[in-house]
C-alpha cells in the first residue's frame, strides 16, 4: 500500500545538499570568470555630460569597459516595458546602460569586465563622468507637485491613471448615515533575499548557442529577453536558474541591464562573464515596494456595514515603470479582502520619482490595500464604538455566496471573482486562537502592572496562482526513476519535494523515486515565473495533469502486456499490477522500455522491447496518435485566479517610556485551500510573518530629498533578527479547496507579509489609544505621536504616562 | 600596477592549502574563489547578515571581515567540515533538516557554523539561549521559528541533555 | 563592495610593528578589523599599508587586580566578557560588552580596537569615559599614556598618533560599595544605541554617568550633587537634565534628536536607579 503523500509533513529532498555546502547559487559557478562591476550614478537626476573611461586602461587586469555610446542594436534600445496596460499612457523604462541621463541614484553607467571583482571596482573608481545636476523629485508628494520633472516628456510625473468603479460610491457615501476620511501612508521597503542578484553567461561559438545562469524567478522570461536584445533565435539561449538565495519578488523583474550586458559581453569577449551584485547595489539597483499615500472616504451603516467606499491612491513606482501596474492594480482590487461594499471606487496614479524603481515585493501592493480597508475597519469601529471584529464580520462575504463577483478587473486582466472561501470561520478559528474575546481582562491585569497592552487583527483574500499558464514534463526512466520537470523556478520554496508529493500520489509511485528540476529552459521551454504565489496552483496542477497522462499510457502499454484490461490496473508503489491480484505486476521502468519500441538492445531490460520480442505484426510499433517513450507533458491554464484567505492577530506591549514595541503573541488562520506540504507552508507563513514585522516596525527606505538612499547597508536597513519576531507564531488552518483546479489548491507564498502593516497598526493604536495612520512606525516616531496627542489632549508632560495617553482616536467625523 | 601577492596557508576542514593572495583579499573570498569552498556565502559583506561565518580555532567569526593573510595562523572550519566522520549529516545540519530549519539555504551555511560553536559552549540550550545563539544571524526566509527549533533538536541529537 | 589594493605587513613583534607603522605616513593598524574592514570594502578608508598585529600573540591578554583591568591590545571582546576576574574588578565591562554588536563580531573585534576606534555611538569608549580609564599608546618614540579625557577629540576621532599602537587599556577598578549599570535603547538588538547611559553610583560618596550616541564624543558627567539624596524622581531627572546641557543628541533616520533626548532622560533615571539599588544589594 503507497502511503499518500499530499498533506504530508515530507522532510526537503532539497535540504541535504544545501546542508552541506553543496548548494550551487550563481556565484558558485564559473569559478575564474570574468567578473563584472558596474559605474553607478552618485546622482538622483542628472544628466551625463562627458564620460571619460581612458583611466581605465591603464588598469592591470581590466578587458573592457562598455557605455552606452557602445551598445548597439536592440542593446541600444530601451529595456522592454514587460506588461503594458491601455491605462500606461507614459511607460517609460531605461536603457541597460544610461544614455545622456541618469534618473535614480544607482543607475547603471559603465559595465567594466575584468580578471575579478576586486580589479574591476578599481576600474570603475577610475571613470570620470562629468554630471549636470538636475532637481530632484522624492516622494509622493514632490511627485503630484510636479514642480520638477522626472522625465521631461511625462507631464505632472504620471505614468497612469487608472479608475475602477462598482456603483455609484460618492453617492452611497452621500447617502450613508455616517460618514469618515482618512489620510493614510505606507513607506518603502524592498524584498532583500540574502542573495543578490548575479548572473553567469558562456558563449560556445562551435555551437553557437549561449548558456545563462541567472538568479531569477523567470528563466523563461530572461531567456526570450536575452534572445531578443542580443538578435538570437529562442533556440540558441538556454537559461538555467541555479540555487537561488531568496527572490521575494525582486527577481522577477527581467532583464535587469546586467542579465543582458553579461550575456553580451560573453559574446565578445568569448570567455565567461560573471556578475555578482553586492548588497550596496542591491539597494540602490534592484527594485523597492509598497510606498504610496492613499485617501478612503466611507460611508456605513449603525453596524458599520460598508454602504460606499471612495479611495484615492498615489503610487511612487520610482524612475521607470517596466513592470507596468501591477502593483496598484493589486492594492485598489485586493483593498476589497473578504468584505463587500455596496459601492465602490478606486483611483490611482502612479508617479514617476527619481528613486529605484518599484516592482512587486511578497505581497506585491495587498499590504497596502489591506492597510486602508483594516484601518478603514478598525476607524469605523472606533467610530460606532463597537467590537472591531464584529463589523468586519459585518460586512463579509457569506460562505454560500461563492463564486463572488466583485465586479473589478484583476491584476491577470480578467474578472475579480472569488472562488471559495469561508470568512466567518476563519474569524471564529482567530478569535478563539488568540482571545480575542477575553482580552479586556489581559489588558486590564497589565494595566495594573503599569503595562500598556494593545491587540490588532487583520483580514485579507489573496488572489493567487494567476495566468497565463504552466507546464510539467514527465518522464519516466527504464530504471523506473520519475524526471519531472516543470519552467518555473525555485527560490527556496521546496517545489522539488512538494511537487514530487503530488506525483508520487498521482502516479503511484516511491516519493524517494521522483525527481523534480525547476527553472530550466532546456527541459520545460515554456513557463512564466514564481510570483503571486502562483507555483503550488499553476505547476502544482500541471504536475498532477502531466502525471495522469503518464498513468494513462503506464496502464495501456501494461494492459497489453499483461493481457488484462486498462480498467482492473492500478499502479502501487512503482509497479502496474491486476487490482486485487499483485502477484502479476510489471514495474513502471518495465512498462517504460516497453513504450519504446526498439530495434537495438543496449542492456537486459532494453531486449524486452526489441522487434524479435514484443509487438502485434499487424501494428505499427508506434501508433498512429502515439509516440515513444512513458512521457506526459501538459499545461494548466486557468479561466482566473484562485483567492487564499486568512486572518492575523497580534497583542503588543508598548513601553510607556521609550516607545519600543514588544510583540506578546501573534496568531494566524489561513486558508490556502489543499495543504501539499503543511510543514513548508508553515516555513511559508513563518518568514512571511517575520518581513511582515519587518515591514512595519522596522524597515524603510530612508531617501534625504536629494535622493540619497541614507540607508543602503544591512547596518541601517533593518532586517529583523530572530530577537525582533514573535518568539511563537500560533497557526491553525482552514481549506476551503479551489474549484478552479485539479487538486483544490490555492497559494500560500505571500499570504504571512500581507497583513502585517495593517495588523500592526491595529494593535499598536488599541493599546496607545493614538490614530495609526503611517507606517511603518519606530519608537521615535511612536513618541512623537504620543506627544502631539498630549499636546493635543492640553497636557504635554505627561506623553509618556500610561493614563494620558489613551483616548479614542480622533477622526474626521461626520454623522446625520 | 602590479599587486603583491602574498603566500598564505589556511588550514581549512584540517586540510591545508596554499594560495597567493593580495593582501585586501578577504577571507570569505580566498574560501569560496581561492580554496573553491562555495558553501560559505556572501550576503552583505559587512559584517551585518552572518552568512558568511566560519569558525576560527572554534570560534564563529565573519570570514567577510577578516582579510585571508590574517587567517594564517587559524584553523579553519566551514560548512563543509560539519559532516560527521562517517559522511552523514552532522547533528546540526541533521536537526536543520527535521526541523525545516532552512527555505533558500543561503543564510544557512552561517547559522550552521556558529551554532555547531555555540552548542560547545553551551550543549543544553534553554530556547531563549537558542535564540541568543542565532541572534546574530540574518535569514529573510524561515522567520526563524524553525530555526530555533533546529537549535533545540541539534542539542537533542548530541545528547546534550544525556 | 571589495577593498582598494594596500600593503600589508605581519609583524611578529611589536618593535616590527612600530617600525613599519614609522616607515609610513599613510598606514593603520588592523587589530579586530570589525569597524575597519567594512570601511575598507567600502572604499571609505584606503590606507596604503596596514600593519595587522594578529600575529603579536603577547598582546592578547586581559589582567585584573586591585587597581582596576588591563586588557592588551589583541584581547578580543569575547574574552573580556569572559573574563570572572575583570568583571568583578570592574563589573561594567561585563555589562557594556554584552551590549556590543552580536557574539561573532565580539570573538574577533578587540576592546582596545573599539575605545580608540572612538565611535560616540560604541560602548566601550563611554565606559572608559566613565571609568576615568586611559590607553597606553606605543611608538617608536616611546609610550604615553592617554586619559580618556584626553583621548576622545571629535567624531570617530582620538588622540592617537597614526604612528602609535594603542597597546593597552586600563579600566580603573570599582570602588567597594559602588553599584553599576549600563542600560541603552537600540533599534535591534546587538545595534548600535539610539542613546545609551552607563552608570556608576557610590551611595553617599558620588554618581557618575556617560553617555553614547547622544554625542560627538563619549561624554561623563558627575552627577553626585544630584544623587546626594538618593534617586528619587527630582533627583535622576535633575541628573539628565544636567547631562542634557552637555549632550548634542543627533536628529537621523533611525530617532529624532527630541526623542534621543526623552531617551536620555528615561535612560539616566533607569540607569542611576539600577547602579543604586545594585550598590545596595552588595552592600546588604
Amino acid at each position: 500500500m503507497t502511503t499518500r503523500m499530499l498533506g504530508e509533513k515530507v522532510q526537503r529532498v532539497e535540504d541535504d545538499r544545501l546542508l552541506r555546502g553543496q548548494g550551487r547559487y550563481v556565484d558558485d559557478l564559473a569559478q575564474g570568470a570574468l567578473e563584472v562591476a558596474v559605474l553607478r550614478s552618485p546622482h538622483a537626476h542628472a544628466r551625463i555630460v562627458e564620460i571619460d573611461v581612458d583611466p581605465v586602461l591603464d588598469v592591470d587586469g581590466v578587458v573592457a569597459v562598455w557605455t552606452y555610446d557602445d551598445l548597439t542594436g536592440p542593446m541600444a534600445e530601451p529595456l522592454p516595458l514587460l506588461i503594458p496596460h491601455p491605462a500606461l499612457t507614459h511607460g517609460r523604462t531605461q536603457h541597460a546602460l544610461a544614455k545622456d541621463e541618469v534618473n535614480h541614484v544607482g543607475e547603471a553607467i559603465a559595465f567594466v569586465v575584468a580578471e575579478d571583482r576586486y580589479v574591476a571596482e578599481d576600474a570603475v573608481s577610475r571613470i570620470r563622468v562629468t554630471y549636470e545636476p538636475l532637481p530632484a523629485v522624492v516622494g509622493v508628494e514632490a511627485a503630484r507637485s510636479a514642480e520638477h520633472l522626472v522625465h521631461e516628456d511625462v507631464p505632472g510625473n504620471v505614468a497612469a491613471r487608472l479608475e475602477q468603479a462598482t456603483g455609484d460610491a460618492d453617492a452611497a457615501i452621500a447617502a450613508a448615515p455616517h460618514r469618515l476620511s482618512l489620510d493614510l501612508e505606507v513607506e518603502r521597503s524592498a524584498s532583500t533575499p540574502l542573495e543578490g542578484r548575479g548572473t553567469v553567461a558562456r558563449w560556445d561559438p562551435d555551437a553557437g548557442r549561449l548558456t545563462v545562469w541567472s538568479s531569477t524567478q523567470t528563466s523563461t522570461g530572461v531567456r526570450a529577453a536575452v534572445a531578443t536584445k542580443l538578435g538570437l533565435d529562442l533556440g540558441q539561449v538556454d537559461v538555467i536558474t541555479p540555487d537561488v538565495g531568496g527572490g521575494f519578488g525582486v527577481k522577477i523583474v527581467h532583464p535587469w541591464p546586467e542579465e543582458v550586458l553579461v550575456p553580451m559581453a560573453a559574446m565578445a569577449l568569448g570567455r565567461p562573464v560573471k556578475f555578482t551584485e553586492d548588497r550596496r547595489e542591491h539597494f540602490v539597483s534592484s527594485a523597492h515596494e509598497r510606498g504610496q499615500l492613499q485617501h478612503v472616504d466611507v460611508g456605513f451603516d449603525d453596524e458599520g456595514r460598508l454602504l460606499g467606499m471612495s479611495v484615492q491612491l498615489w503610487h511612487d513606482h520610482g524612475a521607470y515603470i517596466p513592470y507596468g501596474l501591477i502593483v496598484p492594480i493589486i492594492t485598489s482590487t485586493q483593498a476589497l479582502g473578504p468584505y463587500k461594499p455596496e459601492a465602490y471606487k478606486v483611483v490611482f496614479e502612479s508617479l514617476y520619482t527619481n528613486t529605484v524603481i518599484v516592482t512587486p515585493y511578497r505581497g506585491a501592493g495587498r499590504p497596502q490595500g489591506v492597510f486602508l480597508m483594516e484601518r478603514t475597519m478598525d476607524a469605523i469601529a472606533a467610530y460606532l464604538g463597537r467590537d472591531r471584529a464584529e463589523v468586519r464580520a459585518a460586512n463579509f462575504i457569506q460562505p454560500d455566496e461563492f463564486p463572488y463577483d466583485q465586479r473589478m478587473t484583476f491584476q491577470d486582466g480578467r474578472p475579480l471573482v472569488y472562488d471559495s472561501g469561508d470568512y466567518p470561520q476563519l474569524l471564529d478559528k482567530l478569535k478563539a486562537l488568540v482571545g480575542w474575546d477575553d482580552f479586556e481582562s489581559v489588558r486590564q491585569e497589565a494595566r495594573r502592572e503599569g503595562r500598556r497592552v494593545g491587540i490588532g487583527l487583520a483580514c485579507y483574500v489573496e488572489g493567487t496562482g494567476v495566468g497565463p499558464y504552466e507546464g510539467a514534463h514527465i518522464n519516466v526512466e527504464t530504471t523506473g526513476k520519475v524526471k519531472v520537470a516543470i519552467g518555473l523556478t525555485s527560490q527556496g520554496q521546496g517545489h522539488r519535494t512538494a511537487f514530487a508529493q503530488i506525483v508520487a500520489d498521482e502516479l503511484g509511485v516511491p516519493f524517494e523515486d521522483v525527481e523534480v528540476t525547476s527553472g530550466d529552459t532546456r527541459r520545460m521551454g515554456y513557463a512564466v515565473g514564481t510570483f503571486a504565489s502562483r507555483a503550488a496552483v499553476m505547476s502544482g496542477s500541471a504536475v498532477a495533469l502531466a502525471a495522469r497522462q503518464v498513468k494513462a499510457k503506464a496502464l495501456r502499454i501494461a494492459a497489453d502486456a499483461l493481457e488484462a484490461a486498462e480498467e482492473d490496473l492500478e499502479i502501487v508503489d512503482g509497479h502496474v499490477q491486476v487490482r486485487g491480484a499483485p502477484a502479476s505486476r510489471l514495474a513502471l521502468g518495465t512498462v517504460a522500455v516497453l513504450s519504446n519500441p526498439l530495434r537495438y538492445a543496449f542492456d537486459e531490460a532494453s531486449k524486452l522491447a526489441t522487434q524479435f520480442t514484443v509487438g502485434n505484426p499487424d501494428k505499427p510499433p508506434v501508433e498512429e496518435d502515439d509516440e515513444p517513450g512513458l512521457e506526459g507533458r501538459d499545461f494548466y491554464s486557468p479561466e482566473r485566479s484562485t483567492f487564499a484567505a486568512g486572518m492575523h492577530a497580534v497583542v503588543v506591549e508598548t513601553d510607556p517610556d521609550t516607545a519600543e514595541v514588544k510583540i506578546l503573541r501573534y496568531a494566524v488562520v489561513h486558508d490556502c485551500g489543499t495543504l501539499v506540504n503543511p510543514m513548508i507552508v508553515e516555513g511559508q507563513i513563518h518568514g512571511g510573518v517575520a518581513q511582515g514585522v519587518g515591514g512595519a516596525l522596522y524597515e524603510r527606505m530612508a531617501y534625504d530629498e536629494s535622493g540619497q538612499l541614507l540607508n543602503a547597508s544591512f547596518m541601517d536597513f533593518l532586517m529583523p533578527y530572530v530577537t525582533e519576531v514573535p518568539e511563537r507564531i500560533e497557526v491553525d488552518h482552514l481549506e476551503t479547496p479551489s474549484p478552479l483546479n485539479p487538486l483544490g489548491i490555492k497559494g500560500a507564498g505571500e499570504a504571512g507579509v500581507i497583513p502585517s502593516a495593517a495588523l500592526f497598526a491595529s494593535a499598536i493604536e488599541d493599546a496607545e489609544g493614538i490614530p495609526i495612520r503611517r507606517m511603518p512606525i519606530s519608537p521615535s516616531e511612536l513618541y512623537d505621536l504620543r506627544r502631539k496627542a498630549a499636546e493635543n489632549a492640553g497636557s504635554v508632560e505627561n506623553a509618556g504616562s500610561v493614563e494620558s495617553a489613551r483616548s479614542e482616536p480622533v477622526e474626521t467625523k461626520e454623522s446625520r | 600596477m602590479t599587486e603583491t601577492r602574498y603566500d598564505v596557508r589556511l588550514h581549512v576542514n584540517g586540510t591545508v592549502h596554499d594560495v597567493q593572495v593580495p593582501a585586501r583579499r578577504l577571507l570569505s573570498d580566498a574560501l569560496r574563489h581561492d580554496v573553491g569552498l562555495t558553501g560559505t556565502h556572501v550576503g552583505c559583506e559587512h559584517g551585518v547578515c552572518g552568512a558568511c561565518t566560519v569558525l576560527m580555532d572554534g570560534r564563529p567569526v565573519r570570514s567577510c571581515l577578516v582579510l585571508a593573510v590574517s587567517a594564517v595562523d587559524a584553523e579553519i572550519t566551514t560548512v563543509e567540515g560539519l559532516a560527521d566522520a562517517d559522511g552523514s549529516l552532522g547533528p546540526v545540519q541533521q536537526a536543520f533538516k527535521e526541523c525545516h530549519g532552512l527555505q533558500c539555504g543561503f543564510c544557512t551555511p552561517g547559522f550552521l557554523t556558529t551554532i555547531t560553536a555555540g552548542l560547545e559552549e553551551n550543549p543544553s540550550p534553554t530556547p531563549e539561549e537558542a535564540r541568543e545563539m542565532v541572534a546574530g544571524n540574518l535569514c529573510r526566509c524561515t522567520g526563524y521559528q524553525n530555526i530555533v527549533a533546529s537549535v533545540l533538536r541539534a542539542a537533542e541529537l548530541r545528547g546534550g541533555d544525556a | 563592495m571589495k577593498p582598494a589594493p594596500f600593503e600589508l605587513v605581519r609583524p611578529r613583534s611589536l618593535d616590527e610593528a612600530l617600525e613599519a607603522l614609522a616607515s609610513s605616513p599613510d598606514a593603520k593598524v588592523l587589530a579586530g578589523g570589525q569597524s575597519l574592514v567594512p570601511l575598507l570594502s567600502m572604499r571609505l578608508a584606503s590606507p596604503a599599508l596596514l600593519v595587522d598585529i594578529n600575529g603579536i600573540g603577547p598582546l592578547a591578554y586581559v589582567r585584573s587586580d586591585d587597581d582596576g583591568v588591563r586588557v592588551g591590545a589583541l584581547a578580543r571582546h569575547t574574552d573580556v566578557l569572559g573574563d570572572d576576574e575583570a568583571a568583578r574588578v570592574q563589573p561594567l565591562l561585563r555589562k557594556a560588552l554584552r551590549l556590543v554588536a552580536h557574539a561573532t563580531i565580539r570573538n574577533r573585534g578587540t576592546t582596545v580596537g573599539s575605545v580608540v576606534h572612538a565611535d560616540a555611538s560604541a560602548e566601550m569608549p563611554a565606559v572608559l569615559a566613565l571609568t576615568e580609564g586611559h590607553v597606553t599608546a606605543a611608538s617608536v618614540d616611546g609610550r604615553r599614556r592617554i586619559p580618556a579625557g584626553e583621548l576622545f577629540v571629535g567624531p570617530m576621532e582620538s588622540s592617537l598618533r597614526p604612528d602609535e599602537v594603542a597597546v593597552e587599556a586600563f579600566f580603573p577598578a570599582l570602588p567597594a560599595g559602588a553599584g553599576t549599570a549600563v542600560e541603552e535603547v537600540a533599534r535591534r538588538h546587538g545595534d548600535y544605541a539610539l542613546c545609551g547611559v552607563a552608570a556608576v553610583v557610590r551611595p553617599g560618596e558620588g554618581a557618575r554617568v556617560s553617555y553614547f550616541s547622544v554625542c560627538d564624543v563619549p561624554v561623563a558627567v558627575d552627577v553626585s550633587e544630584q544623587l546626594a539624596g538618593g534617586p528619587t524622581d527630582a533627583a535622576v531627572a535633575d541628573a539628565a537634565e544636567l547631562a542634557l546641557t552637555r549632550l548634542d543628541p543627533p536628529a537621523d533616520i533611525h530617532a529624532s534628536a527630541d526623542y534621543r533626548r526623552h531617551l536620555v532622560r528615561v535612560l539616566t533615571a533607569r540607569a542611576l536607579r539600577s547602579a543604586w539599588d545594585e550598590a545596595h544589594e552588595e552592600g546588604r
